[in-house]
């Protein structure tokens, strides 16, 4: 019966953001704006998946997600800004604008692999996974957790998010890197080019989530959940508790990655605003207010919660941090399940009032 | 000898928590260790299975050192422990706590790519019976009672299939029933594996101890014999009773 339910919840889902959104944009009753809306959600569902594996399911808070985001999405910029930079540098190689304004003369030997678009890829992922290596190796090596984990992440973004604030950082400093022009040849401004970055991220979030499925499914994601449960009962039945911490970190900050690459094109910015801290703790709200602990819950979650920002922003513009504040209070004391965990029971009373007569003692045999 | 540990001392902050200048155990061998509170029993077995870091001694077990090793290392040398608080993984399934525990390559990679097969399966049920959780297999370890619990850590502890276990207060918070399951439970495992057993129980330590008891007191061995000879041993009877204990005094 779960898996029917499933079934009709993913057939919805797929009717409605694979088939009546892109149709309705191509035939022109939904906007270019909806559709890169909603393709940055899907993006920003990604992340939650990545939020939840590490925190919903091994227990781990990390609050750096939005920083990994930012890795991704700065690599990708730095590529579409490369591509269309008007500015040379003294040895002939185009610079951005915003270098010329600064009167920098070449271009800095750390923009230089960005030129390929291969190459920024490679390294949009390398980099997150080799910062996730090594400064969870650190972090789960010192057996750092719970409240301590949460803050010396904050910590990170903070002292990232400052770096990235110079402008000595060369990456377009409070401004970020902005002003996209094309990628792979093809125009960012057009309907088509959205539509399809739109299906890419819908696509990748349905990749995401199939592999993230696979992923707790497995043996491994019950030592994840064995890790959340009792971490020492973890390590005295032999399993190496600082590897799967590592290993679900890096995950964690790949998903991210890739989320944020597919963010920025459709953004047309990047700032250093995406990586303060209060970024990383919203996208944790997401997954909380969804339903942590449940793959399902945390997209439902930062979909839900960032189409109620976009309404409320231009309903109440000066509100939305106390509205998200107070479904965050409301969720955490009342509904500690999320939204999915208070469907779920809303359901099941339903079919108990429905079926009065659920023999217990039936139900325990059919489990064992 | 499957373990032997000479001159082990331990201090908490200038307090000798213990100070034990030798323990000999055989394979196969059941041992109960009594104790009034604070003797040091549960931190002897803290660092026997890598929980607390000894100041000095030698600890061999099965040829090898075991000071120094991480608890992983020390798991995978064959040493299990069971804790006083039953500690289990609540939110898995009965089935799923036990699968984790059956002894594997327990690696990321072989974990990704796991394939349950019969013989693990026949296994779980089998040490299931043993420990009586066979119809509980599909339920939530979370929503056991408090006994089921501790026998469910039994189990976890038996299926990584351990030379050596250690078992601490298994009766505690059981009722007399299942204090004396427990007891037989022990007995049986103790036919395949060495075991430590901390007690306070009397009544239970009467059932189990069919080989030696050990005295333990402030940290250091008072003396070490078969049941009857520590019941009526005068300077157990006096540390006991020096601690007002009521139960031996009872007994």
């Amino acid at each position: 019966m779960g898996n029917k339910k499933d079934f009709g919840l993913y057939a919805c889902g797929i009717a409605l953001f694979l088939i009546i959104l892109p149709l309705g944009n191509v035939l022109g009753f939904v906007s270019g704006n909806t559709i890169s809306l909603w393709g940055r959600y899907f993006c920003f569902a990604i992340v939650a998946l990545g939020v939840d594996l590490i925190w919903g399911y091994t227990g781990i808070l990390s609050m750096c997600q939005a920083f990994f985001f930012c890795l991704g999405g700065y690599s990708i910029a730095m590529h579409i800004v490369l591509k269309g930079a008007t500015a040379s540098g003294a040895n002939g190689i185009p610079m951005p604008d915003f270098m010329a304004w600064n009167q920098v003369e070449t271009l800095p030997f750390f923009w230089v692999p960005f030129q390929s678009f291969g190459l920024s890829l490679a390294l949009g992922l390398l980099i997150p996974a080799a910062f996730a290596l090594v400064f969870g190796y650190f972090i789960f090596r010192s057996r750092i957790r719970g409240v301590y984990m949460a803050i010396i992440t904050q910590a990170l973004a903070l002292a990232m998010w400052l770096i990235f604030l110079r402008n000595e950082t060369m990456l377009g400093g409070t401004n970020g890197l902005t002003d996209f022009k094309t990628l792979l040849g093809l125009s960012l401004s057009t309907p088509g080019v959205k539509l399809g970055l739109y299906v890419v991220s819908l696509l990748t979030l349905g990749i995401a989530f199939w592999f993230s499925r696979k992923l707790v499914d497995s043996k491994f994601g019950k030592v994840l959940q064995a890790i959340r449960d009792s971490e020492s009962r973890t390590s005295y039945t032999a399993y190496r508790v600082m590897h799967y911490k590592l290993a679900i970190f890096i995950v964690a900050a790949l998903l991210a990655a890739v989320a944020g690459m597919l963010y920025v094109p459709q953004t047309g910015i990047i700032t250093p605003g995406r990586m303060d801290v209060r970024a990383s703790v919203e996208m944790v709200m997401w997954v909380a207010i969804g339903g942590r602990g449940k793959l399902k819950g945390a997209i439902l979650g930062s979909l839900i919660v960032n189409f109620l920002y976009s309404i409320c922003t231009s309903l109440f513009p000066d509100s939305w941090l106390f509205i998200l504040g107070f479904l965050f209070v409301t969720t955490v004391l009342y509904f500690d399940k999320g939204l999915l965990g208070m469907l779920e029971t809303v359901v099941a009373k339903l079919g108990s009032k429905r079926k009065p007569s659920p023999q217990p003692a039936g139900h325990e045999v059919m489990q064992s | 000898m499957l373990l032997t540990v000479k001159n082990l001392s331990v201090s908490f902050g200038g307090v000798h928590a213990l100070n034990l200048s030798r323990f000999n155990l055989l394979d196969r061998e059941l041992r109960v260790i009594i104790g009034p509170n604070g003797a040091g029993k549960s931190t002897y077995l803290d660092i026997l299975c890598g929980k607390t870091k000894a100041d000095t001694g030698e600890v061999h077990f099965d040829g090898h050192s075991v000071l120094g090793k991480s608890e992983v290392r020390i798991a995978d040398m064959g040493i299990g422990r069971k804790f006083q608080k039953p500690s289990i993984f609540p939110s898995l399934t009965v089935y799923d706590n036990m699968l984790l525990a059956f002894k594997m390559n327990k690696g990321i990679f072989a974990s990704l790519f796991f394939k349950p097969n019969q013989e693990m399966d026949d296994r779980i049920h089998e040490v299931a019976l043993k420990v009586g959780l066979q119809k509980s297999l599909g339920k939530v370890a979370g929503e056991l009672s408090h006994g089921q619990k501790q026998w469910l850590e039994i189990a976890i502890v038996v299926l990584q299939d351990p030379k050596l276990m250690l078992i601490d207060e298994p009766a505690a918070g059981m009722s007399d029933e299942e204090t004396e399951k427990t007891g037989e439970l022990l007995l049986q495992l103790a036919r395949q594996h060495a075991i430590i057993v901390i007690e306070h129980d009397m009544k239970f330590v009467e059932q189990i101890a069919q080989d030696l008891v050990t005295v333990l007191v402030r940290g250091k061995l008072l003396m070490e014999g078969t049941f009857d000879e520590v019941r009526n041993d005068q300077r157990v009877i006096d540390s006991y009773l020096g601690r007002a204990n009521v139960q031996l005094e009872n007994f």
